[in-house]
């Protein structure tokens, strides 16, 4: 999300309660909030939604704003916040196949993984990527966030440590924890250690 | 500390070394969800105001009285001890249902 500096004073009428001002800060960041919640929920209908839900929690939160910060950043904290709510508690229809599907059914990841181009059959190569995206949505809302912010969206590291309000350390972290839940849910890829 | 902050610092050094930390191995992840779930590019195509415009307005309009009594958030300022003298009543009422004229009497 960019940054668009804002002047002070209508900031300040913001957290007064200014609806003029708030409709100014609304049509300015709405679609840099939605960029940005949609990245995390990858659906373009709940992330509107969830825009308009980031809003109201903002302007809710008005008179704890501090004018001379920066309202991008802090919308786009409240927008994380939202968003990883969201994922929490919404249970996408992929998930329920996911219980399902049994174990046997996985391809050989080692054949059909991105580094080895060997299988070229096209049905192995849908079900990988259906296999994927089952394993991806069964992670925790917190560390599919991380993960998609850092590894699909290649955001770095500091710009997701803001808008969670934790440390690189714990972006790298939650990171290592992603994977090696996704390597664990896909099977062993092949590796240079193995 | 919450169980989350205590999961992110619990990465210790031979954690750091394991192949998940490995660049080659992140990126090869990384592919693959690409593959999968292709990175977004979606645009917001209207304007959202009218739509903030309502949730404001149903924010504003005044609550029906039970609507504000029971709340979860009316209900969880109660007293623990309140809802014990409840349990009490309600208990002793079932126990020994000719109470009931004597405790409406009360109240």
């Amino acid at each position: 999300m960019e940054r668009l500096e804002q002047p002070t004073k209508l900031l300040a009428q913001f957290a007064a309660g200014e609806l003029e001002a708030f409709e100014t800060l609304f049509r300015q960041f709405q679609g840099e909030v939605f960029r940005w919640i949609v990245r995390i929920v990858r659906d373009p209908a709940a992330a509107e939604d969830l825009t308009v839900e980031t809003f109201w929690k903002i302007y809710r939160a008005r008179a704890r704003f501090q004018p001379e910060r920066s309202f991008g950043a802090w919308a786009r904290r409240i927008a994380t916040n939202v968003a990883l709510d969201y994922l929490k508690t919404a249970r996408p229809w992929e998930e329920q196949f996911a219980a399902s599907m049994p174990p046997e059914s996985a391809p050989d990841l080692r054949e059909s993984s991105p580094a080895n181009p060997g299988i070229q059959n096209p049905a192995v190569r849908r079900e990988l990527r259906e296999r994927t995206q089952l394993a991806f949505q069964q992670l925790p809302a917190q560390l599919r966030a991380v993960a998609v912010l850092a590894l699909i969206e290649e955001c770095p590291h500091a710009e997701i440590a803001e808008a969670l309000s934790i440390s690189t350390a714990a972006v790298k972290s939650r990171l290592f924890r992603a994977v090696r839940l996704l390597r664990n849910k896909l099977g062993n890829l092949d590796t240079s250690h193995d | 500390m919450t169980e989350q902050k205590k999961a992110d610092q619990e990465m210790t050094e031979p954690e750091m070394s394991k192949p998940e930390m490995n660049e080659p191995e992140q990126k090869k992840f990384a592919d693959l969800l690409k593959q999968s779930l292709p990175p977004t590019n979606w645009e917001l195509d209207r304007d959202l105001w009218p739509k903030m415009l309502q949730r404001l307005d149903h924010d504003a309009r005044p609550r029906k009285w039970f609507a504000v009594l029971f709340s979860p958030a009316a209900l969880a300022a109660v007293p623990w001890f309140d809802w014990a003298l409840l349990a009490v009543l309600i208990v002793g009422v079932c126990l020994s249902p000719r109470s009931i004229p004597v405790w409406l009497y009360h109240f």
